[in-house]
């Protein structure tokens, strides 16, 4: 079927804007990407899957300025032991990051890649991205594929002794970055990827991940607290037989971001786990969108997405789990939550079920809420000031999606980051 | 201590009417009891020395050692040395017990000028209090409150009155829910308390608890006065023949 006229002239203005880079081993998945853009076509604001985003200012043929923030508070994840791979605007920074041989992962970059005959990540670029078009379309992430500047290729083939920081620099105003990044986990290994950064003034972020029978991988993320940044990013995982794969996002600002996970539990007794923590104040607009398909015996799967909104902040949330035919002993669990601290801000969440197997469990709630009197009546009788007791009462909002990180030391260092957020409100 | 005078409270958003003049004085050292039949304003007046929103003073005075509680914050309050039992102790998830009760201690002295509790000192005070109360560490690392029994809930608000040593306490019919040993236990608590320096107002249904925690002071309080004042045997009266015939007598 033919595009709508409105929705043929975005899509080809803004792909007039950008180029297919020299494609080597890649650029049949980059030809196959473009075709599914032009196919699709570039979201609009009468796609049902963007009704509650506008998506305008992520797909117009520029990015729109963003000053770059400035702030004394060291960035995310500075104390930790990591291997450091930094992208400024979108490119990758050699002199600021760390030597990319770390033992257990082979790491390339997408850029170095393409001039390659062979390469694994042939199999894996572009590869969940266009199974993860179906059933909802994404044409952001096609474009990701097709036009992609850089990234960087991670085989876990081990147990690497530290995590791996990607670091997304915003530098410049006008900025407008395309990265992505394939992931692949073999049996028995395990690896923490942390990310944090807000890369541009307009990021496009598409992650590919496939974790073999066993494998286990943890992702962090922390998206930067540039006001102004915009920022669409999806994250498309596989998951074999009894594969772990933990993913928790900090958004602290930004005036629009987008997250959309499809996740797709292929072998029997995975566990996927999606959790999202957004604190936004003002100009704040925050859209967690995820798809969780249950294809398998005995999976479990959790999305737990909490949002604090304040001073006309926007939430959304849409969440989905499929349990196709044949995955019995499923248990989903999804829980979508917002804390409004005023009566200006709003939250909108569309949690759905799709259930084709007949013994599974699956969960789902959604609650919107301003803070609790009687719990803040009862802390300050005790002594606390109003103003603490709200903060306390609001990390506490917070836990639930927090503990879904492993690792204790890193979940510290986001509530950090949370209690700053906070007492900068008072 | 504490001294309430000519009190009337309404609500904030009806118009009712629920303290009508209520005189009070608590003296250091002393534990008084009210009691008084559903309706009568007994919780109102927990909340209202408490700082709770909702209501509205439309005359008369409280003070605590001479400054004036109304005007005050509930943590203000609470630094001065109020500390109510709650009838219904809250549940905080997310909060854990240990978290809340030092915040809550150093809150306290950080508003009193003092220095706060290294978490040593704390720990060290929490726990010798906690096994008197037979309550067990895992209790102290739980979110408050969340998934106590009654009895649980009711040994934690003591703990927390034992940690902040208040000069006044308040206790909102702290008996309700309990069995007897739980009962015992509180009482038990609370007596372990009483001190020359402090004052205690024990708000009840029934005399059963003051078999327990031996009052000084009997109050009745009906329709939002106090209208009759007398020794422990008055609680004894009320055991035997009710309210009905004390209010019929009064009136």
């Amino acid at each position: 079927m033919a595009l709508a006229d409105v929705k043929q002239s975005a899509t080809e203005a803004r792909l007039a804007a950008l180029s297919l880079p020299e494609g080597g081993c890649l650029s049949v998945a980059r030809q196959a990407a473009l075709s599914r853009v032009q196919t699709l076509g570039l979201p609009g604001r009468r796609d049902e899957y963007w009704k509650y985003t506008r998506p305008d200012t992520l797909t117009a043929a520029e990015a729109t300025q963003a000053s770059v923030f400035v702030t004394d508070e060291a960035p995310m994840f500075d104390e930790f032991d990591r291997l450091k791979i930094v992208f400024v605007d979108g490119v990758y920074n050699p002199e600021a990051s760390d030597d990319l041989s770390l033992e257990g992962v082979q790491i390339d970059r997408i850029a170095d890649i393409c001039c390659q005959d062979i390469h694994w990540a042939k199999d894996l670029y572009g590869v969940l991205e266009a199974r993860g078009q179906s059933p909802v379309a994404r044409p952001l992430a096609a474009l990701n594929t097709a036009f992609a500047q850089d990234g960087v290729a991670i085989h876990v083939t081990g147990k690497p002794s530290k995590p791996i920081n990607l670091v997304y620099v915003h530098s410049d105003e006008a900025s407008d970055a395309i990265l992505h990044h394939v992931i692949r986990v073999e049996a028995g290994a395990e690896a923490t990827i942390l990310e944090n950064g807000p890369a541009a003034s307009r990021f496009n972020k598409c992650m590919e991940i496939d974790i073999a029978d066993t494998g286990k991988l943890h992702l962090v993320r922390a998206q930067g607290r540039d006001h102004e940044r915009r920022a669409a990013t999806h994250l498309f995982a596989r998951l074999g037989t009894e594969s772990v794969f933990k993913s928790f996002t900090l958004t602290v600002n930004g005036i629009l971001t987008r997250n959309e996970a499809v996740v797709e539990l292929l072998g029997d007794d995975a566990i996927a786990h999606i959790a999202g923590a957004c604190v936004g104040d003002g100009e704040f607009h925050h859209d967690d969108t995820v798809f969780i398909t249950h294809d398998a015996v005995n999976c479990e799967s959790r999305q737990v997405f909490k949002k604090v909104l304040r001073n006309g902040a926007t939430g959304v949330f849409q969440g989905k789990i499929l349990v196709k035919e044949g995955a019995q002993k499923t248990d989903g669990y999804q829980i979508s939550q917002s804390l409004l601290l005023d009566d200006d801000s709003q939250f909108l969440a569309k949690p759905e079920l799709e259930i084709y197997a007949d013994d599974v469990i699956c969960s789902h709630g959604s609650t919107t809420g301003a803070i609790d009197e009687e719990a803040l009546f009862y802390l300050r009788s005790r002594g606390v000031p109003a103003d603490e007791a709200t903060d306390l009462l609001t990390l506490a909002f917070l836990a639930e999606a927090v503990e879904e990180i492993e690792d204790g030391e890193i979940a510290a260092a986001i509530v950090a980051r949370l209690e700053g957020w906070l007492s900068r409100r008072r | 201590m504490l001294e309430i005078k000519n009190l009337h409270v309404k609500l904030e958003d009806e118009d009712k009417q629920i303290l009508k003049g209520l005189d009070l004085t608590v003296e250091a050292g002393k534990v008084h009891a009210i009691m008084g039949p559903n309706g009568s304003g007994k919780s109102t007046l927990s909340y209202v020395l408490s700082g709770r929103d909702g209501y509205e003073v439309t005359e008369g005075s409280a003070t605590l050692a001479g400054e004036d509680l109304l005007e005050l914050d509930p943590e203000e309050r609470a630094a001065l040395g109020v500390f109510l039992a709650f009838q219904y102790p809250v549940e905080i998830p997310g909060v854990g017990n240990m978290t809340f009760l030092r915040t809550a201690v150093n809150s306290q002295r950080k508003a009193r000028g003092e220095e706060e509790l290294s978490a040593a000192d704390f720990l060290k005070s929490i726990r010798a209090k906690a096994k008197e109360l037979k309550i067990d560490a895992d209790m102290l690392k739980r979110p408050v409150n969340v998934g106590f029994s009654g009895g649980e809930k009711k040994r934690n608000e003591i703990l927390q009155m034992a940690m902040l040593e208040p000069k006044m306490c308040i206790l909102d019919e702290t008996d309700s829910g309990l069995d007897v040993d739980a009962m015992k236990l509180v009482a038990e608590g609370v007596n372990a308390l009483r001190d020359e320096g402090r004052g205690f107002l024990v708000i009840t249904h029934y005399q059963r608890l003051l078999d327990h925690i031996k009052p000084d002071v009997v109050h009745i309080l009906a329709d939002g006065k106090i209208v009759k004042t007398g020794g422990p045997e008055l609680a004894m009266e009320v055991e035997n023949n009710g309210y009905a015939g004390i209010l019929a007598e009064v009136s």
